[in-house]
């Protein structure tokens, strides 16, 4: 299986001789990263799980041994509501883990089903069946041929109801409680297993027929006091949808706890957070890539796992076709493969942007080495390398500091998420920027207590880092911070004498009535105002921002501006976008008017907008066609066709048989009409006989 | 109580657990009685009937019966399987053919029941038999004469719950007796909801409880299944001060003045069954929440289709066109268009013009890509689109907009766009 993975890689890939290594690193960090993010979302989804467990554990109970309530609401069905936002995609993950959840600790009958699955009761009730019993109706074949025909049919549809469900749920808790008789009074827990309740889950709520789901629910309640069943309802959109889908007399089977999810935000912010912003990983999305998956987040699906298939299909794409990608690994192994670079490499080193650049910055003599010893630049690279980790190191967590600074601005500057902020400092020097400057000026408004508080959370964030830089940028910030707390003492001191200055223009200001005094008064006091000795808390903030500055002038610098960042960063927003948000109509519409595009051949190279006349017969005729209006008259089209065609033929035009129309023309038209009407372009109608419709607007 | 429930062909004692079990339905349970006593009469049916588990309670005393709920009887095979099993064993079930027809029924019930004839008169209970209209045309008609039939002494009972009226077959009927099971007054309610009460607290307790709980909800909900809901719900809470001891439970305006705040919190939430006493504080944090979040080019595909749903489509050029001329509101109204789209409801829009207002609506340039499309589907399975005709692509989708102006007022205000400019009907 893998051997076969590994092929496909390997198959028309860049650099084939280090394809392997590449490979093998690519799966390996894919791994990881995978696991991560299995482990990250079962942390997310906890809480939700958590509270869901605990309802069916207490509805089980309660309806074993209950109290007067209970049993007053015996004959209703306990139901979850689980509201999980409208990312669709993402619910299968959480819906397997709690369906996981559920089958260790609390019951053993968990069965899910899927709208699409289930389109008429009969359906829903043998899927409940199959997932529940796991056996019974084990005519898989059967499905296909669902006609009533068979014998088996009757056989089946016999066991399909919720009674041959109700004897099978009897005789198997019978079954185990008579299997341990003495255990049976000793523990109150495995009492309660006794009757273990039969939970089923409707992932997709919205998608489900309501005829069926009614149905199901009357057919359920009548069997509750008999079995204990459970629903849970996945729903996407609000809770009004239950009322919407079912009566009244329908929901008032039913009693529904509602639980809402992690809004899918949320999620992919944390996704972000232990993902991308990390050291961890040495694969990087560049700006245009991170921009690309997250505009397809947020303008289109809201799916958490889209959002992950594209990282993984950017990073199989680096590997792919970057042959320095086996640089793009851990710190040790990556030193040990530029030792064992071959010269082909190290010429693709050469041709790197960033590497030139770094190059015509050196001596000349320098530069002679670089370009000629191999040996020279291995030792350079392996400089290089550790620099691209130190600057990672470096990098996110002042990213992180300027966030928690900025993020508590109002209007956000900056962004109000660290995404927003990483995506700026992407794409260039983040204290060039107009918000940056702003976000600044905004902070050096700043309140004592606000300030410290921020100043405070730096610290914490740069502390546990692993690295000598952000330790003692730590220690520097403690002491501003030692600092700021022992102002308190002597600002109180220095206070009246500010007040003072501040006063004194304002006192003049009552004795003189004058406008042009006035006037002037005003303007002087703006003027001491500006140039009013800064008090000592001012100093410091100043002071403290100004380290701020400094740290993200030497650390947020772009990652374009390191050498060798083409290893680590993938940078080909296209081809993302190209394979994640597919433009298909787009595709088909610029093969049919330019066959060029897609044939190559030199014939079918035409002026903007004409389409050669030896182009396959479809895009003539499609050509045709867009000159038409709504209704399209075959037997025009078809002579126009012919006209075309013949002259592509090389016939004289003033022979007789120029433009006639024989049956090879005939047979070749009528098959690209066809071919056009399978695309969806045309299609008949039945206002004329002899007409077709055109099926896409826009003119020609 | 139970002197109406005395007949001479039952047993007392039964007689009596009967009468306990259905409160208020004395009357209606004995003219049952002397029906199903007197001789082999026919089909019944209860019409408007609130509390039918009536009949599941009164059965008992028969021996032979057969309880089938058509809900659950998808074919008729189920249908005819299920009554032979109840009354014949298993054994006569399986000799039911594949898809068996009403005659294959009726030869095998007349076959088992020369082999066990029935001792007392054999019932077959059908509940939800409004839905026997949908199925076979001949079945219903053939089921009132069931005795005719097979030639056994069997009674059909139907139970629905509309008006046998409108589910009577056009031919070949047999007309039922009819029993109307009329809705509990105001005092069978109390009567009967008091009997449920909680075993630590006295019974006039419990009944003032439920007096209380009438006086709120009766107005709004007559419903004996939700009012129960409800008496379960809000009891711990009207028993508050009585087990803190500030009140005694004689004391019941004390207790009125604690309790109607919150029943009236409660009344807000009726019929919606949408919590449980945990969660009754958070209810109301969740209902703020009950916004839906969509992505970018969904909301505004949802307000794309919501103006081409509510505007007229001769209207689009003068929304949407930049330079459209002069055209008032005036001018262009017409007669019948004078009463508002909103009261109309929402009218069917083609893909296309869904799509070129889309366009016009959306600041930036979008490619035609196909999520976008894709999106246009997820709306549908949301249910906040509505695809009117039917699946094919190639015929040019109809879809409806299925949200309320409240709806799309609040997704329109997270877009910053003021969606009240463009409906025609705010002009």
């Amino acid at each position: 299986m893998s051997l076969s993975l590994e092929s496909y890689f390997i198959d028309g890939c860049e650099g084939a001789e280090s394809s392997e290594t590449r490979f093998k690193l690519c799966q390996n960090l894919w791994d990881k990263i995978k696991s991560d993010t299995e482990v990250l979302q079962d942390e997310l989804n906890r809480k939700i799980l958590d509270s869901l467990l605990d309802f069916t554990r207490k509805c089980s109970s309660a309806r074993q041994h209950g109290d007067w309530a209970s049993q007053m609401r015996a004959s209703e069905i306990p139901t979850a509501a689980l509201v999980l936002g409208v990312n669709v995609p993402d619910h299968d993950m959480t819906f397997q883990s709690l369906s996981e959840l559920l089958h260790q600790s609390v019951t053993p009958h968990v069965g899910s089903v899927e709208a699409k699955e289930c389109g008429a009761l009969k359906h829903l009730m043998k899927r409940v069946l199959e997932r529940l019993m796991d056996t019974v109706v084990d005519d898989d074949e059967e499905e296909e041929e669902e006609t009533e025909q068979t014998s088996a049919q009757l056989h089946q549809s016999v066991h399909c109801s919720l009674s041959a469900l109700c004897d099978w749920y009897i005789t198997k808790t019978k079954k185990s409680s008579s299997g341990t008789p003495g255990k049976k009074r000793s523990s109150p827990a495995k009492d309660e297993q006794q009757q273990p309740p039969v939970v089923i889950i409707f992932k997709d709520f919205e998608a489900f027929n309501p005829r069926v789901l009614q149905d199901f629910i009357l057919i359920c309640s009548r069997y509750i006091e008999r079995l204990p069943l459970m629903f849970i309802f996945g729903i996407a959109t609000s809770p009004s949808t239950i009322q919407r889908m079912l009566p009244h007399s329908v929901s008032s089977l039913l009693c529904i706890e509602l639980f809402q999810s992690l809004s899918c935000t949320q999620h992919l912010a944390t996704v972000i957070d232990q993902l991308i912003l990390t050291p961890r990983f040495p694969f990087k999305l560049n700006a245009k890539v991170m921009q690309v998956l997250l505009s397809i987040f947020l303008y289109h699906d809201f799916s958490v796992r889209n959002f992950i298939k594209g990282l993984q299909l950017a990073l199989l794409e680096h590997f792919h076709s970057q042959p320095l990608s086996v640089l793009c690994c851990k710190k040790k192994e990556a030193l040990l493969n530029v030792m064992q670079l071959s010269h082909r490499d190290l010429e693709r080193i050469r041709q790197l942007p960033s590497f030139k650049r770094y190059v015509e910055k050196q001596e000349s003599q320098e530069q002679v080495n670089l370009i000629t010893d191999d040996d020279h630049l291995k030792e350079t690279c392996r400089k290089m390398i550790k620099g691209l980790r130190k600057y990672h190191k470096n990098y996110y967590p002042i990213l992180r500091c300027l966030h928690t600074l900025t993020s508590a601005l109002p209007r956000y500057p900056l962004g109000k998420q660290i995404r927003e902020l990483h995506l700026t400092c992407l794409e260039k020097n983040v204290w060039e920027n107009e918000d940056y400057q702003s976000a600044m000026k905004l902070l050096k408004m700043l309140a004592k207590d606000e300030l410290i508080a921020s100043l405070c959370r730096c610290v914490e964030i740069l502390k546990p880092v692993k690295s000598k830089k952000m330790k003692s940028t730590a220690v520097q910030l403690e002491e501003l911070l030692a600092k700021f707390k022992q102002l308190d003492t002597v600002v109180t001191e220095m206070a009246p004498s500010v007040e003072d200055s501040i006063t004194s223009p304002i006192k003049n200001l009552q004795k003189k009535t004058d406008l042009f005094q006035l006037q002037k008064t005003l303007l002087e006091m703006n003027e001491t105002r500006r140039s009013k000795k800064l008090s000592p808390f001012e100093i410091l903030r100043n002071e403290a921002l100004e380290f701020i500055d400094s740290l993200v002038k030497s650390h947020l610098s772009p990652p374009e501006s390191q050498t060798l960042h083409e290893v680590c960063y993938y940078s080909s927003s296209a081809t993302v976008r190209r394979h994640l948000n597919a433009t298909p109509r787009t595709s088909i519409q610029a093969a049919l008017s330019s066959p060029y595009y897609y044939l190559q051949n030199e014939n079918l190279k035409t002026e903007d907008g004409t389409v050669s006349n030896t182009a396959p017969d479809i895009c003539i005729a499609y050509k045709l066609h867009l000159e038409c209006g709504r209704l399209i008259n075959l037997y025009d089209w078809l002579e126009a066709y012919a006209t075309v065609v013949s002259a592509a033929d090389g016939n004289d035009p003033d022979s007789d048989g120029y433009g006639k129309v024989d049956e090879v023309k005939h047979a070749r038209f009528i098959r690209s009409v066809s071919e056009l009407e399978f695309l969806g372009f045309i299609k008949s109608t039945k206002q004329k006989t002899d007409h077709v419709a055109r099926l896409t607007w826009g003119g020609c | 109580m139970t002197a109406l429930l005395q007949h001479p062909g039952y047993d007392e004692e039964k007689l009596q657990r009967v009468a306990e079990q259905l409160p208020c339905r004395e009357v209606q349970a004995g003219l049952l009685l002397s029906l199903m006593g007197e001789v082999d009469v026919k089909v019944c049916v209860a019409s408007t009937g609130i509390k039918l588990t009536v009949f599941h309670h009164s059965l008992p005393l028969q021996l032979h019966h057969a309880a089938v709920s058509c809900v659950e009887c998808v074919s008729v095979a189920l249908l005819f399987e299920r009554v032979l099993l109840s009354f014949f064993g298993c054994d006569a079930a399986s000799l039911l053919p594949r898809s068996p027809s009403l005659s294959d029924f009726v030869r095998i019930y007349r076959q088992q029941r020369s082999q066990s004839p029935a001792k007392q008169t054999r019932y077959i209970v059908m509940e939800k038999a409004e839905l026997l209209r949908d199925s076979d045309a001949n079945l219903l008609p053939a089921l009132l004469r069931l005795q005719e039939l097979v030639g056994d002494n069997v009674t059909v009972i139907l139970l629905s719950e509309i008006a046998w009226d409108k589910f009577r077959p056009n031919t070949g009927c047999f007309e039922p007796l009819l029993l109307h099971f009329p809705d509990y007054s105001k005092g069978e309610l109390q009567q009967i909801l008091s009997q449920d009460r909680h075993p630590s607290y006295s019974a006039e307790f419990y009944s003032s409880y439920i007096h209380i709980l009438l006086g709120v909800f009766y107005s709004a909900c007559r419903d004996l299944r939700e009012l129960r809901h409800l008496a379960a719900l809000n009891f711990s809470k009207f028993c508050e001060p009585v087990e803190e001891g500030k009140v005694k439970e004689t004391d019941t305006h004390k207790l009125w003045r604690n309790i109607e705040p919150h029943l009236k919190k409660a009344m807000q939430t009726v019929y919606l069954r949408e919590f449980s006493p945990v969660l009754w504080t958070e209810y109301q944090r969740l209902s703020a929440h009950t916004h839906v979040e969509l992505p970018f080019y969904s909301k505004f595909l949802l307000i794309a289709a919501y103006l081409a749903s509510y505007n007229p489509a001769r209207t689009d050029k003068r929304f949407f066109l930049k330079h459209h001329g002069k055209i008032r509101k005036t001018n262009f109204l017409k007669k019948n268009e004078k009463t508002s789209n909103h009261l109309l409801g929402p009218k069917p829009f083609p893909l296309d013009r869904l799509l070129a207002i889309f366009y016009s609506v959306v600041d930036s340039r979008v490619a035609p890509t196909a999520s976008i499309f894709s999106q246009i589907s997820s709306l549908v399975t949301l249910q906040l689109l509505t695809q009117v005709s039917h699946d094919d692509q190639l015929d040019a989708p109809k879809y409806k907009c299925a949200v309320s102006l409240d709806f799309i007022c609040a997704v329109s205000r997270t877009v910053n766009f003021d969606i009240v400019k463009y409906l025609y009907d705010f002009l």
